[in-house]
């Protein structure tokens, strides 16, 4: 208390005292400032085109193919072998063939490993499966293998788990953000946060890449991260809002904003996907489709922050403000 | 002034050094640290679900209590350090957890096969099945004047008959009752029991007799188990996902720590400063709730510190801009954490909403890296906002009037 105190009395002292309110960058010192400067509302219906781009082949995807969910969800058996030797996909295929099982065989690590799916086993057949590949494809230690089941029925729970926590998570998100901002602001962040989600489910079903159980961590993670990433861009559109004069355009305005932030922006996107890379291509196999959906969620929330969640606020206030003037004219 | 920041600042790194020196060995210790989940030292995680019997009847939470008490024992054989064992009632569950297991393979075969009670001669030779035990309960006996702690057994018909048999038999020689092939208890037979109502003696507490009878009735009614999910590690596969999962981490924090610094030069020196305390806070917090670490886990903590590095970036960025504007570096200070703070504190509380809805919904699995998203969150609220901000006034304080250039913004004029 007592240093508060003290430095907000060296405060005074230290000549010339700026207060806060009363001095802020101009639209052309913003401009000034980025080298890269160009006008981003401008270009809106360039950035809605591009997401319509990304966005229709993976919903006409997730709706013809779907998703290409992981045991997690199936139910199913699941083991990764570390061979003493290279072994051949054939072998391994013939070794299940011959204990009357069907499934798929991904070799790595130079051939000496092995990720085995099949149905869900109990313990006598999964025993038989194993002695019958160490007969037929190559030998392993027992004790090292790997394995993973779920029964069809837990697989079916955690799914409804999985809806459940995103129905809670969007409802939670949705209700802070109506409560914090203006309605235009809410629904332009929600639909933001859905095209994030869209793409990111969007390229995993057009690439049938297999989905976990971290996998659902990694789309709530990205519903945060997305309004989060939002919010920062709408605080400064709300604080330059309050500035406006009657002469000033709410497009150079918004414009403004998204480039006030953008240091910030751009800076954020580096250091998380800084951390999401390290632990795609570090992190090992188990952790593989849960960062690879974050580093998508991740730089489509950035992008869209900038590219969507702003323009759509521009665009919907012009549209209504629009009507209003027709409606009527006396109000400006 | 000037010399009171120096000096505050200069405590402030060596008690920071001090406690990370200090922190080191007792987080990272294998016995007393914070624990390893099983995916990151091996061992195997089971569900097993309670089938009805043949007789269709319902499962009841006794029925439960008896399964678990046979499991409990066998784990114990099993000399797993740290067992984790729980019953849902609600889905008539039981969920084993064993990380460090020497032998997964051995320890689910052990836990599979059913329970079977059954009383013994001195020799090992089954006498009786113990499904012929109808019952078996604690109770305090007063009869003899002081208070004996008893478990009462009753027999049904053609078990009367047997141990009516048996204790004629055996009397005053020792009956061995075994749950598998463990012999439990071996109490010595001092009257011939022959109305199917018997009791064992010499318990020391209540509590104890009722643990034996658990046992004992667990064996009259076996409950058939499935496992309906398992997870199952070896410890080398183990070990290798925590070396990659570290060195991720390790990786992530070098190239943060240069990208902040490049960027921000001073202020980014202080931000690293700040995520070294950010870091242990998180640790020690997680070691206090007693969270087991895991893979997801890991990967939670690496992904929070990307996002604890955004609010130092929100909020230098406005430093940044109030320079630009020519405040003073103590005014321009001043102000970027002010005003970033409702900004830092509205984005923050989104992804913290996500992680609760994970954390009350998620699996087991993923329950661990929702943990260690809230703690990051509420941890980097703190040093972000408070603790840089101390630090960041501390340094302005010892020299008001250094260049701009040390806080990444070109010298006016």
């Amino acid at each position: 208390m007592a240093d508060k105190y003290k430095d907000k009395k060296a405060l005074k002292n230290t000549a010339p005292v700026v207060t806060p309110a009363a001095s802020e960058a101009s639209y052309d010192d913003v401009k000034h400032d980025h080298r890269l400067y160009f006008n981003i509302v401008k270009k809106r219906y360039i950035w809605f085109a591009l997401s319509l781009l990304l966005l229709i082949p993976g919903i006409v995807s997730l709706c013809t193919q779907g998703l290409n969910l992981g045991i997690d969800y199936k139910g199913g058996s699941m083991f990764t072998i570390q061979f003493n030797e290279k072994v051949t996909q054939a072998d391994i295929n013939q070794a299940m063939d011959s204990v009357g099982l069907t499934g798929s065989v991904q070799l790595t690590n130079g051939d000496m490993s092995a990720i085995v799916r099949t149905e869900a086993l109990d313990q006598t057949k999964r025993d038989e499966l194993l002695v019958t590949i160490q007969k037929q494809a190559g030998t392993f230690d027992m004790k090292n293998v790997q394995e993973q089941l779920v029964q069809p029925a837990i697989g079916n729970e955690l799914k409804s788990d999985a809806i459940k926590a995103l129905a809670v998570a969007s409802l939670l998100i949705l209700i802070y953000v109506s409560f914090r901002f203006r309605f235009v602001y809410a629904v332009s962040s929600v639909i933001a946060l859905l095209h994030d989600i869209l793409i990111t489910l969007g390229l995993f079903s057009i690439f049938q890449w297999e989905i976990d159980a971290a996998f659902i961590a990694a789309i709530l993670t990205i519903f945060g991260y997305s309004i989060n990433d939002t919010v920062v861009i709408y605080d400064r559109i709300r604080e330059n809002e309050r500035r406006m004069k009657k002469k000033d355009s709410f497009e150079d305005m918004v414009d403004k904003s998204v480039w006030q932030t953008m240091g910030r922006s751009v800076k954020t996107v580096c250091t998380v996907l800084i951390a999401l890379l390290a632990i795609f291509l570090l992190g090992g196999e188990s952790t593989r489709s849960f960062s690879l959906a974050m580093i998508i969620g991740v730089f489509f929330g950035a992008y869209s922050s900038i590219c969507i969640a702003s323009q759509l606020v521009v665009e919907i206030k012009k549209r209504t403000s629009e009507d209003n003037k027709k409606d009527n004219p006396a109000e400006s | 002034m000037k010399r009171g920041n120096t000096l505050k600042l200069a405590v402030t790194v060596i008690l920071v050094a001090v406690v990370v020196f200090f922190s080191i060995q007792p987080l990272t210790n294998s016995e007393t640290g914070i624990p390893l989940g099983l995916d990151l030292r091996g061992g195997v995680h089971l569900v097993l679900q309670a089938e009805p019997g043949k007789d269709g009847a319902a499962i009841t939470n006794d029925d439960m209590d008896k399964a678990r008490a046979v499991i409990e024992e066998r784990v114990n054989g099993l000399g797993v350090s740290e067992p984790y064992i729980q019953t849902n009632y609600d889905k008539k569950r039981i969920i084993i957890e064993l990380a460090g297991v020497a032998d997964p393979d051995e320890a689910v075969k052990v836990l599979q096969t059913t329970a079977k009670l059954t009383f013994r001669d001195p020799q090992g030779n089954i006498l009786m099945d113990g499904s012929l035990l109808k019952d078996a309960k604690a109770a305090v006996d007063t009869s003899n004047g002081g208070t004996d702690y008893v478990v009462q057994i009753s027999f049904t018909s053609e078990g009367t008959t047997k141990f009516a048999d048996i204790t004629t038999k055996y009397l005053n020689q020792k009956i061995g009752i075994y749950l598998d092939e463990q012999k439990i208890q071996d109490p010595v037979v001092s009257v011939p029991i022959v109305d199917g109502q018997g009791q064992i003696q010499g318990y020391s507490s209540l509590e104890e007799a009722a643990q034996y009878a658990v046992m004992f009735r667990s064996g009259a009614l076996p409950v058939s188990m499935s496992i309906v999910e398992k997870n199952q590690v070896g410890a080398l596969l183990g070990a290798d996902s925590l070396n990659k999962s570290l060195n991720a981490c390790l990786i992530a924090l070098i190239f943060i720590f240069l990208f902040m610094l490049v960027l921000y030069r001073l202020p980014g020196l202080v931000a690293d400063f700040s995520l070294v305390v950010f870091a242990v806070i998180v640790l020690w917090a997680l070691y206090a709730i007693g969270t087991v670490l895991t893979l997801p886990g890991i990967a939670g903590f690496v992904l929070s510190i990307g996002m604890a590095v955004d609010l130092n970036i929100i909020v230098y960025e406005r430093i940044k801009e109030e320079l630009r504007l020519g405040k003073s570096l103590r005014a321009a200070v001043d102000a970027g954490f002010s005003r970033a703070f409702i900004t830092v504190f509205d984005s923050n509380i989104t992804t913290f909403f996500a992680a609760l809805a994970l954390f009350l919904l998620g699996s087991s699995s993923i329950k661990g890296f929702a943990i260690t998203l809230i703690v990051g969150i509420v941890a980097s609220l703190f040093t972000a906002i408070t603790f840089t901000r101390w630090v960041m006034r501390w340094i302005v304080g010892i020299n008001p009037r250094m260049s701009k250039w040390l806080f990444g913004v070109k010298e006016v004029k």
